[in-house]
């Protein structure tokens, strides 16, 4: 498509088309044809989508129970889908909610998490040395703790609470990975040519660290991002279903099952929630893997 | 002769590597005139680039380490400037190009932004539509056709000489006094090269900017440059203006290097290089670092270095003990004294 230069200028004064096609509209064509990405895709806008319109779709809210046609532990069927609890609220009302609940932690924490990272990264690997090293160490001890541990003990002490006291827990170990990755981008392209060449032309260090480099650190940064919203979403619901995440009567995926447990011969009060939870983290982490194979081409793996 | 732009004295630059210290460049003196373009040729490591990049700062540090030296630039000492200081000068006053057009572009950034960026970097005051404008007439200046679509465009979309034009007209975006250009044409073809070195002119006569050209190719200091400075081992060995230099050099290095030059008037079946190798910069020979390889040595050359000293007229100087030996030297004798 591009003629050599210079030689036909003319021609290509003369009206010769450039389709301007940037990085970002190559990785948009590598990821919708991917099919499972866009699957996965599919899946996370219906479900989130009904997460944000909850309102809509479960009015009246979580706790709702039909008093003039009381029924609790009842099966699912046309009137409540996912059937109703011990004490009569509609499941798939709770479910629902869940989502939302789910869904504003897990994107909470994995946007927090990034930019924290992304930040914590950017340092230690723009400017090396010793801030490197402290920064590097300090990442290193969040990430030698046994978190789930940690997490447990946390949440212990400080008990059940609203679903922002969780997610803050779980920024304060999720940063980490995002970190490192982004570290490493840096320390490899702050050596590149055209850093050099922007720091010939008088920029200074955040410039360079956030107009030059940042852009090209952003693919890892939106794959880790992504796949975070799933883990987030994951241990959220882990430390819920052991009591000691979400507060009920706020309803999460994890605090469902917890519910649930207690009621084991009524399968649909674990059942919905925890395929529900499947459900995301599986849609989370197809998007995920698609967005790595748009942006990261080199790294592409094969598909069968 | 007015006062120069840019005058260099004493200048030491050092690396630190694991094998001992690196004399990169060992007592470099210039001046550059306004308006000139001044070429520095050598081999690699000779310490041409080093030289230039340590105007900047943009010299690692560590390893490198600029010893001692002053450079005077518009009454100012470079290398005695606070870093936010020298930020200022570089890309303002001292612009710089880099060898490299491939990979001195940022690959996500469109043409366009970057060129702009250049700007905002010293004028973030500037509005945006005048910085575009401003963006697009450089790009225009320095021959990209269809400048207005090119500016939106990111840099895989353009050639090894357009992404050079593009580097040349980001470095002369804020009209620099002085223009450094680091080997612009060596990652190019020779088509593309004479193309580049011929925006190049026209720049500099554009912008009157004093030009450091760096180089390895002779071909490119005769077509360009008004007086060139040769570098061995990280001195300078012979300095003049082109012509005497190309008509009578004085320094066996000098001629080794145009000697080694193919000739398109000659049926030649051998190129003729230097013998030897370039020195380790570690370990220098004792006295003259040329002499090892050079057809003049003899035992004050293993013992004495020379000094560089005017030769002819104050503008011709070498730096060889024997210097007036190679007074009317026609070239081409080179190899078979030593052999």
């Amino acid at each position: 498509m591009l003629a050599p230069q210079g030689a036909v200028e003319g021609t290509l004064e003369a009206g010769l088309q450039f389709k301007v096609r940037s990085q970002w509209s190559y990785a948009r064509m590598r990821f919708f044809r991917h099919r499972l990405a866009l699957l996965g895709l599919f899946g996370l806008i219906v479900i989130f989508g009904a997460g944000i319109f909850a309102n809509y779709i479960a009015p009246g809210g979580f706790s709702k129970i039909n008093l003039n046609d009381f029924q609790y532990l009842a099966h699912p069927s046309s009137k409540h889908l996912f059937g109703t609890d011990e004490i009569g609220r509609d499941e798939f009302n709770r479910v629902i909610w869940g989502i939302r609940t789910s869904m504003e932690v897990g994107v909470f924490v994995a946007i927090v998490s990034s930019l924290i990272g992304m930040f914590v990264g950017a340092v230690a690997g723009y400017y090396g040395g010793w801030i490197d090293n402290l920064l590097m160490r300090l990442t290193d001890l969040v990430l030698t703790l046994p978190a789930l541990a940690i997490l447990l003990t946390a949440s212990a002490l400080l008990g059940q609470g609203s679903q922002w006291r969780i997610s803050g827990i779980l920024v304060a170990f999720f940063w980490t990975g995002i970190a490192r990755v982004v570290r490493g981008v840096y320390l490899s392209l702050r050596e590149k040519e055209y850093v050099e060449a922007a720091k010939a032309s008088g920029a200074g260090d955040m410039r360079l660290m956030f107009r030059h480099i940042l852009p090209n650190t952003l693919g890892p940064i939106i794959v880790n991002g992504t796949l975070a919203v799933g883990t987030a979403i994951l241990v959220e619901a882990a430390l819920s279903f052991l009591n000691l995440g979400i507060k009920p009567p706020t309803p999460s995926l994890g605090g469902l099952i917890n519910e649930g447990q207690a009621n084991p011969q009524q399968w649909w009060l674990t059942i919905f929630p925890g395929f529900t939870i499947v459900l995301i983290v599986l849609c989370v982490n197809f998007v995920g893997d698609g967005l790595r194979d748009a942006l990261d081409p080199a790294q592409r793996r094969v598909r069968a | 002769m007015p006062d120069p732009v840019l005058s260099i004295r004493d200048l030491v630059v050092e690396f630190k590597t694991e094998d001992g210290v690196v004399h990169a460049v060992d007592g470099v003196s210039y001046d550059l005139f306004p308006g000139e373009t001044l070429g520095i040729v050598g081999e690699s490591g000779s310490g041409k680039s080093v030289s230039t990049l340590a105007l900047l700062g943009l010299i690692p540090q560590p390893p490198g380490r600029i010893v001692s030296g002053t450079a005077d630039f518009k009454g100012r000492d470079l290398l005695m400037l606070k870093k936010k200081e020298l930020r200022r000068v570089r890309g303002n006053e001292v612009a710089m190009v880099f060898q490299d057009p491939m990979t001195s572009l940022n690959p996500v950034l469109t043409v366009g932004s970057q060129l702009g960026e250049s700007i905002k970097t010293h004028y973030p005051d500037e509005k945006k539509e005048v910085v575009k404008q401003r963006v697009i007439e450089l790009l225009k200046l320095v021959g990209v056709p269809n400048a207005e679509t090119r500016y939106d465009q990111y840099p895989h979309e353009f050639s090894g000489g357009m992404r050079q034009r593009a580097m040349i007209a980001m470095s002369i975006t804020n009209s620099p006094a002085l223009l450094i250009a680091d080997e612009p044409t060596t990652a190019l073809d020779v088509t593309i090269q004479a193309q580049v070195l011929e925006v190049l002119k026209r720049v500099q006569e554009e912008t009157q900017a004093a030009t450091i050209l760096i180089t390895h190719d002779l071909g490119i200091v005769a077509e360009m440059c008004d007086r060139v400075l040769v570098m061995y081992a990280g001195h300078i060995v012979e300095s003049g203006d082109v012509e005497t230099i190309f008509r009578s050099p004085r320094h066996p290095y000098t001629i080794g290097l145009m000697d080694s030059l193919p000739k398109v008037t000659e049926d030649e079946e051998w190129l003729r290089p230097i013998t030897g190798s370039p020195p380790s910069l570690i370990d220098l020979p004792p006295g003259c670092p040329f002499h090892p390889r050079c057809f003049l040595a003899r035992e004050r050359c293993r013992q004495e270095n020379p000094p560089l000293a005017p030769v002819e007229g104050s503008a011709h100087l070498s730096a060889c003990h024997f210097s007036e030996e190679l007074i009317g030297h026609k070239s081409k004798f080179s190899q078979e004294a030593v052999a």
